[in-house]
């Protein structure tokens, strides 16, 4: 029973979880340095790319990993030139960083292999078995400690707070957001590296689906605090096992519930959530105000 | 110069480098003699080895054998069809072919426009008297498999998986429920959807979800119908040790061993026939439909499934097949049972 509940709930939430998890935290340490940060799913989306032709071309996972946390960084530092070199509003350069991440695996895919958008699978020995599920702790809890309990954690929000005090005791704001916006590019990056190599065993076109998005509802939701934050990808994860599980179960008289219903479900979950549980969200104080 | 000058400058400037990559992107190439065709495909793409890759292949194939100047383009989205067709009509060329359910409406206005342009229209009707229009008898091709999902399952449970929760897979779905009841009436066939935005056919961390949650409740044949979505499901019946079916393109070579059978729609006949007909001059406009009888939809045997598939598993599909085809098996088809509610 208790395994049952775990092979058929709480593993699937974790795992379709972890890429919103990555994203979040990701997105929840630059904002925290006062830069907003709607690039997520542009990260994601090369992380993932990038993730699925270094594992296919070299038949290790592990490698892949560190492409997609490296162009996720380098992604994220186009942001960064653009928004703290030259102060760039903070949604367009974000909506900018999105456009070009949708065209660039398009682009290069065609150049490599020929396909507009989709790279060839990867063989199932060099997918994760359970390798991002143990990174994905690790993060958590570097990321709680890290927010909570060092000198870094304390200055990087201070520059999303209270950026006059960092200055008068000595040390660069603009720094500080740099190294904010780097964290979200890797992070997200990671997260994408989970969907391609992962979650399934190939890049699609597009395949971010919208989890850069719901990534940053999670840091919302969560007040920008590392715990609520996962908990509240825990959530969504699990408000999407829910609807996936649900569909076609009878759940009481002859015929199951329509599938429209259930699908309304996360949304739904979402609303009531956000209405009345979570009370009032706070942003940092100085997020995308520029200095 | 103040922040709102510079912010509506940048923004510009960036919505004309997107509008001249978009047009270099479109109009390079596509510069011979010969006869031109414009093919028009949705946003999942040429390689999504299924729907659209097959009106792919089709193209390709009649550029080889008949010779022509073939120009492909796919739609970064729904609303993008209406002006990638009308590019190609307004650089005259013969004929654009436009694949998917989605590209209706845009079809239609094109082709009021441009009446002496002729299309042709994959998987509706357009009703227009310039637009050949190509649909195909989903509901006969999935009956088939369907036999042959139950043929394989000691259970009697059966599983689908569509991607976007749409008419045309709910089609799939009917035609594939009744296959499997026809075969083994006690059978139970459990159904699920990715989504209801298009989404769905781009999704397969999602999909694969779905079918190792029908997995484990003891379903043992998953058929998908869900665009690029269907890899996930193929990844979930490889780690399972279970079987999928694939559908619109052969897919059976991607999982082999794994995928039982492919219920195909031979988009690339009937794109290839039109081509020719059109090279020809005999192309007709006007609704055409592609059933098990011509083939136009079948279930696929290769050498990557041609263990799983047995002699006396093909006999009784075909005695199915020609049922259908007598008019003495009637599948039951979702649009016609959706006009009579």
């Amino acid at each position: 029973m208790i395994e049952e509940f775990f092979s058929n709930w709480i593993l699937p939430t974790v795992r379709v979880s972890a890429p919103l998890v990555f994203a979040a935290l990701g997105g929840m340490w630059c904002e925290r340095s006062g830069v907003i940060q709607i690039g997520l799913e542009g990260f994601m989306l090369v992380g993932a790319f990038f993730a699925a032709v270094t594992t296919h071309y070299f038949s290790n996972p592990y490698l892949g990993l560190v492409a997609a946390a490296l162009s996720g960084l380098a992604l994220s530092w186009i942001y960064g030139v653009s928004v703290l070199r030259f102060r760039a509003n903070q949604i367009v350069a974000g909506t900018a960083i999105n456009l070009f991440a949708l065209g660039v695996p398009p682009f290069l895919s065609k150049v490599w292999f020929d396909s507009t958008g989709n790279t060839p699978p990867i063989p199932g020995e060099a997918q994760f078995r359970f390798t991002p599920l143990v990174l994905m702790g690790v993060s958590i809890l570097l990321s709680v400690f890290v927010f909570s309990s060092t000198r870094f954690g304390l200055r990087l929000r201070f520059a999303g707070e209270h950026p006059e005090a960092l200055k008068s005791a000595g040390v660069s704001v603009e720094w500080k957001r740099w190294q904010g916006i780097a964290l979200s590019g890797i992070l997200a990056g990671i997260g994408g590296a989970t969907l391609s190599t992962y979650l399934s065993s190939s890049f699609t076109r597009n395949m971010s689906a919208g989890r850069g998005f719901i990534a940053l509802a999670a840091v919302i939701l969560g007040k920008w605090k590392p715990v609520p934050t996962v908990l509240a990808c825990l959530l969504f994860g699990f408000t999407d096992q829910v609807q996936i599980r649900l569909q076609g179960v009878v759940l009481w008289g002859e015929s199951p519930v329509p599938v429209q219903w259930i699908q309304i479900l996360p949304y739904l979950i979402t609303l009531l959530v956000l209405t009345f549980a979570v009370g009032r969200s706070r942003a940092p104080r100085r997020l995308g105000v520029v200095e | 110069m103040d922040m709102k000058n510079t912010r509506c400058w940048r923004i510009g400037v960036a919505a004309w480098v997107i509008i001249a990559g978009a047009g270099v992107a479109l109009f390079s190439g596509a510069e011979a003699a010969d006869l031109r065709v414009g093919l028009v495909l949705e946003r999942s793409g040429k390689d999504d080895k299924s729907f659209n890759a097959s009106a792919y292949q089709g193209l390709k194939r009649a550029e080889k054998e008949l010779g022509l100047t073939t120009k492909t383009v796919e739609a970064p989205d729904n609303s993008a069809y209406e002006s990638l067709q009308r590019a190609f009509a307004e650089k005259k060329f013969d004929l654009i072919i436009a694949v998917g359910f989605h590209q209706l409406e845009a079809v239609k206005n094109n082709a009021a426009r441009f009446p002496n342009q002729k299309f042709l229209l994959i998987d509706e009707d357009a009703k227009a008297p310039n637009v050949r229009s190509v649909m195909f008898e989903e509901h006969e091709g999935s009956y088939l498999v369907g036999a042959l999902a139950a043929l394989h399952t000691k259970s009697g449970k059966v599983g689908f998986i569509g991607g976007m929760d749409v008419p045309l897979i709910r089609r799939f779905e009917m035609g594939f429920a009744a296959g499997v009841k026809k075969i083994n009436p006690k059978a139970e066939v459990t159904a699920n959807y990715l989504g209801v935005t298009g989404d769905a056919w781009n999704n397969p961390p999602k999909a694969k979800e779905l079918a190792l949650d029908q997995y484990n409740r003891g379903i043992e044949v998953i058929f998908v119908a869900a665009g690029n979505s269907g890899l996930g499901v193929f990844d979930a019946a490889a780690e399972k040790n279970k079987l999928a079916i694939g559908v619109d393109s052969n897919q059976d070579w991607i999982k082999p061993g794994y995928i039982l059978t492919s219920m195909m729609k031979r988009v690339d006949e009937a794109v290839f026939d039109s081509i020719r007909m059109f090279k020809e001059g005999k192309f007709e406009t006007g609704l055409v439909r592609y059933g098990v009888k011509s083939k136009g939809v079948d279930y696929s045997v290769d050498e990557h499934n041609a263990k799983l598939v047995a002699e006396s598993d093909k006999k009784q599909l075909e005695a199915l097949r020609a049922q259908i085809i007598s008019g003495q098996i009637k599948v039951p088809d979702y649009y016609l049972v959706q006009k009579k509610k």
